[in-house]
């Protein structure tokens, strides 16, 4: 059948390594460009340079990893990693290290960590675990508890305050249950209560800080050297590229300093100045392979569990770049998500390379069906 | 699982249910990056001629301007840190023609060595062109006129006066004031950045760092319109600074100075505190080094030497030196067993030279091999009789002993909030087994009755244990910081020092003056230890002289100075206050290797009590409201 020729078609690689040759080319390729702006972003700083390609080196070797553990042993882990977050979630909450006015980290003695990234993976693996337990398209019942599930490690991030993360967390959930064929009806309406709850949300939850930045949206100019100040150079950085760009290295917007938070959130707009449109684009597209690889896998894993993960996984690193560039170029209000595999910083790298381990692990580990 | 016909069928439908949202997923994937794209090309094509304007418009820039740290005084307003003017070197390589030409006719004027040659070429690496570099930090004044004279030959360098820290008194009373050094990487993490924008340096200890958070101030800022290179064209407008705060120190520079000058060559440490208020008056600690030399980045092998250096001069001994306290302890023993009743004064004990229990076949030695005979209690504090006080120590016990010695101050931090306190140890069963995991023994009471042994002290808290005696129980916790004036140039706010607390209440007040008077014999009396500095003394002082020891003798051995290396002679105290009929000074004086007490240490204590009643006028200090209503 059609299983045992998408077994005996496994490359040399997929069999022995674990490895997706064309995602692995493409987030090597994504990695190289990364490090190309980088040197720009950061002021032409070897050292700079140097820790990000430790930090590469760190992130493909957890991908390596991963990549060897089978989806079944995944799966017996699942239930005991989320409980484990949780936990941390928590712990964190209580004995955690501040740091820039949130309470995320971890110290672990040796080097501190943030649970909410490992919750990044957690959740879903836990509602695609759940999910995969029950006949789908999941009921009324079950979709609330998933709901459950979804909301308690949110709000643990969101009272860090880690806002950006928590919207990757909440969103990875999300995906899950919309894979597993969650009804439009019931989504449909979900939206539509949200719409009606959002000046709850405004008027009692959200810090003036979380305000500010989505007022800046609509009207940059109304603080233009607090939240506005970072849309509008950023507008300029990517408008002054135009189609062509002003060539690596040669960005006066980044160079010249005007540009905040240039070497991390903000690292697309310098890309953009040096790359112009044309770079952009390229780009784009580079980040939609991966993505459509993402989900090319997703539909081909052999069960649920490993469809809804690898599908999540997927649509959940699309949220990164979409949240982050539109929020470079004014589409969106600044919330703090680095661009993958380009912007300066480990964390968040090291997850996103733990989510493709897991999607090469599913695709590399298909059996042949015993008939 | 309990139906696998039912269960491979459901699985086929949720495979296709999964692609068919997979395909919707996908279609929403293209969707907003397609989006993205359209946003990217408003932004790139139709937006490019404005944003290229506004780029090439862009050019004010924000820069920091540094606060004037505040300077530090002694209580008098005598400057012990302030701000100076030094001038260093810069060259903006952009308008140098032929930079070696430049550097060679500079070197004809300046003394420029490899180093700054060095980290110049470094800092031209990493910088763009138009930024002005230094290449060499602190010029002389000849070398700034010399400079001057010939200016017009070269383009592109210039001289930049900047205020840094200066000690203008070197290493007069280093280890209170401290000093600043470059900001590390470490604390660039801990500061607040819009803070200490363009401050480059940072205090790293004593008084300097205690009260960084008020010496430093805040930074200003200034808009200034760039060229579309990035470099200043003119300033636009100008928020300026708010400078640090000035700092009063309680320590009187006189007495500092007297104290150190009394330690002259010694590794030791002087602390003086005014009973009445808690001022500390002097923390000296020598050896000594000159703070000026970290200022400005210490080279590696001048720290290595002074890190190295055998008497250790960066060691703050005043408040990080742990002595045992020797015999110094004997006063507030003999409080202890008048209180609990051990001993009333008039009590004697018979001193053959040595303690022994019954049983145990060991001999404490005293001091005086010959033995001192009978002892009564007054005797036995101003010979200062060993077996006195290993009996006392041995009725008393080791639990009433720390219980009573704890409300004194030992075996804590005094509380003076300078960085580097420590605490001491004051022994007893539960530390015992929390640090050696083992009981107390009969013979640890026994040696803890003089002082040895398990317990340790720091100079400030033996001074301050001293102003617990001489105040008659009252403890007033010991402060550095007399006055600040903010803003540099506002009025100076005196802080009222924190009310004392009757940390000690003894059954019979009379025991206070009991212990003064004795404590009087002790450096008046015919037989005093410390009687040699009784001459010509016109106050009363009541003080006590100890040793301790460096390390143990053999029971038998005899104790022969000349045959000890230096470095192993016992250690010299005394502590004292004065004048004994209302006592306004309490010091306390520790010298390493000093070996006695009462030749060493005493005369040393005479010298700064004597400033001290020279410089302090004797204003009686109103009493704060929670003292008046104990009176």
């Amino acid at each position: 059948m059609s299983d045992v020729a998408t077994a005996n078609r496994l490359t040399f690689m997929q069999r022995h390594l674990h490895l997706d040759g064309q995602l692995l080319t493409a987030l090597a390729l994504l990695a190289g460009v990364g490090l190309i702006v980088l040197f720009s972003a950061s002021n032409q700083s070897f050292g700079d340079l140097q820790r990000q390609m430790i930090r590469l080196a760190v992130a493909f070797a957890v991908m390596l990893a991963l990549a060897q553990v089978g989806p079944e042993t995944l799966r017996r882990w699942t239930p005991w990693v989320f409980l484990a977050g949780l936990v941390m979630l928590i712990l964190v909450l209580l004995v955690g290290v501040s740091g820039k006015g949130a309470q995320r980290w971890l110290d672990l003695g040796l080097f501190r960590f943030q649970p909410a990234e490992i919750m990044k993976l957690a959740l879903p693996m836990m509602l695609a675990w759940y999910l995969s337990r029950q006949p789908l398209p999941p009921k009324l019942l079950q979709v609330l508890f998933c709901l459950v599930l979804v909301a308690i490690p949110t709000a643990l991030i969101v009272v860090q305050p880690d806002l950006g993360t928590s919207l990757l967390v909440c969103a990875s959930g999300l995906f899950v249950l919309f894979l597993a064929g969650l009804r439009w009806r019931l989504m449909l309406s979900a939206l539509a209560l949200l719409a009606s709850t959002a000046p709850v949300f405004w008027f009692f939850l959200m810090h003036d800080y979380q305000k500010a930045r989505i007022l800046t949206l609509f009207d940059p100019s109304r603080d233009p050297l607090g939240s506005g100040y970072h849309i509008i150079q950023s507008t300029i950085a990517i408008g002054s590229g135009g189609v062509f760009g002003k060539g690596w290295l040669n960005g006066t917007q980044s160079q010249l300093d005007f540009l905040p938070e240039r070497n991390t959130d903000f690292i697309f707009a310098v890309f953009s100045e040096e790359f112009g449109l044309v770079g952009v684009l390229q780009l784009l597209a580079l980040y939609l392979f991966i993505i459509a690889r993402g989900l090319y896998i997703a539909t081909q894993a052999q069960d649920t569990f490993c469809r809804l993960l690898a599908g999540s996984l997927a649509l959940t690193f699309f949220v990164y770049v979409f949240v982050n560039v539109g929020m470079v170029s004014g589409l969106l209000p600044v919330v703090g998500l680095p661009l993958p595999m380009i912007s300066y910083g480990g964390t968040s790298m090291v997850t996103i390379m733990a989510a493709f381990g897991i999607l090469m692990s599913i695709h590399t580990h298909r059996k042949l069906w015993a008939s | 699982m309990k139906n696998s016909d039912n269960q491979l069928r459901d699985s086929r439908e949720e495979k296709a249910l999964f692609t068919r949202r997979a395909v919707v997923a996908g279609g929403g994937v293209l969707a907003l990056l397609g989006l993205l794209g359209v946003r990217m090309g408003q932004l790139q094509v139709s937006g490019h001629q404005r944003y290229m304007t506004m780029s090439q418009a862009n050019r004010v820039k924000l820069v920091p301007v540094p606060p004037n740290r505040g300077l530090i005084h002694d209580r008098n307003g005598v400057v012990l840190a302030e701000n100076r003017p030094t001038f260093q070197l810069l060259l903006t390589p952009e308008q140098i023609d032929d930079m070696g030409a430049t550097l060679e006719g500079l070197r004809r004027i300046i003394a420029i060595d490899e180093t700054d040659l060095e980290r110049f070429q470094a800092l031209m690496r990493r910088s763009r062109r138009f930024q002005a570099l230094p290449l060499k930090l602190r010029l002389t004044e000849k070398e700034v006129s010399a400079f001057a004279t010939q200016r017009h030959r070269f383009p592109g360098v210039e001289v930049e006066a900047r205020l840094t820290r200066h000690y203008p008194h070197g290493p007069h009373a280093v280890h209170a004031i401290g000093y600043v050094g470059r900001i590390n990487e470490q604390e660039t993490r801990r500061i607040d950045s819009s803070r200490y924008a363009g401050t480059s340096h940072i205090g790293k200890t004593g008084v300097e760092l205690q009260f960084e958070e008020r010496l430093h101030g805040y930074a200003g800022l200034e808009r200034v319109e760039t060229n579309a290179l990035g470099r200043v064209i003119r300033p636009l407008e100008r928020v300026n600074p708010n400078p640090g705060e000035d700092v009063y120190l309680t320590i009187d520079s006189r007495i500092q100075r007297v104290a150190e000058a009394a330690l002259g060559e010694y590794r030791g440490s002087i602390v003086v505190i005014d009973v009445r208020n808690g001022d500390v008056l002097a923390l000296a600690s020598t050896p000594m080094y000159d703070p000026n030399l970290f200022v400005h980045g210490i080279d590696s092998r001048t720290y290595r030497s002074l890190e190295q250096d055998i008497d250790r001069p960066l060691y703050n001994r005043a408040l990080r030196g742990q002595y045992p306290p020797g015999s110094t302890i004997k006063p507030f023993l003999m409080l202890a067993a008048l209180q609990h009743g051990i001993f009333q004064p008039e009590d004697r004990v018979f001193c053959p030279g040595f303690y022994s229990l019954p049983g145990i076949n060991h001999r404490w030695r005293c001091w005086q091999r010959r033995g001192h005979g009978h002892m009564n209690m007054a005797d036995a504090m101003a010979q200062s009789c060993d077996v006195y006080f290993y009996d006392l120590a041995f009725k008393l016990g080791i639990d009433r002993m720390h219980e009573f010695l704890a409300p004194f101050g030992f075996g804590r931090r005094p509380g003076l909030g300078m960085p580097g306190e420590l605490a001491g140890i004051l022994p007893s069963r539960d530390w015992k087994r929390a640090h050696r995991g083992e009981g107390w023994f009969h013979g640890e009471t026994i040696i803890t009755g003089i002082g040895q042994g398990y317990f340790l002290t720091t100079p400030l808290q033996l001074a301050q244990a001293t102003a617990v005696l001489a105040n008659r129980g009252t403890y007033r916790p010991p402060r550095i910081l007399k006055a600040l004036r903010p803003l540099g140039n506002g009025e100076v706010n005196t802080l009222t020092p924190q009310p004392g607390e009757q940390a000690i209440r003894l059954s019979d007040e009379q025991y206070w003056d009991t212990c003064t008077e004795y404590l009087e014999k002790v450096v008046h009396g015919s037989r005093g230890t410390a009687r040699s500095i009784a001459a010509d003394l016109d106050y009363r002082m009541a003080g006590k002289t100890g040793t301790a020891q460096v390390f143990t003798l053999g029971q038998d051995e005899q104790y022969d100075a000349d045959e000890l290396e230096e470095r192993l002679l016992d250690h010299a105290l005394y502590n004292s206050f004065a004048p004994a009929e209302s006592p306004r000074f309490a010091v306390a004086v520790v010298v390493e290797n000093g070996g006695s007490g009462g030749r060493v240490a005493a005369p040393m204590a005479r010298a700064v009590t004597d400033a001290c009643l020279r410089y302090i006028p004797d204003e009686a200090p109103e009493p704060t409201e929670a003292e008046e209503q104990h009176v």
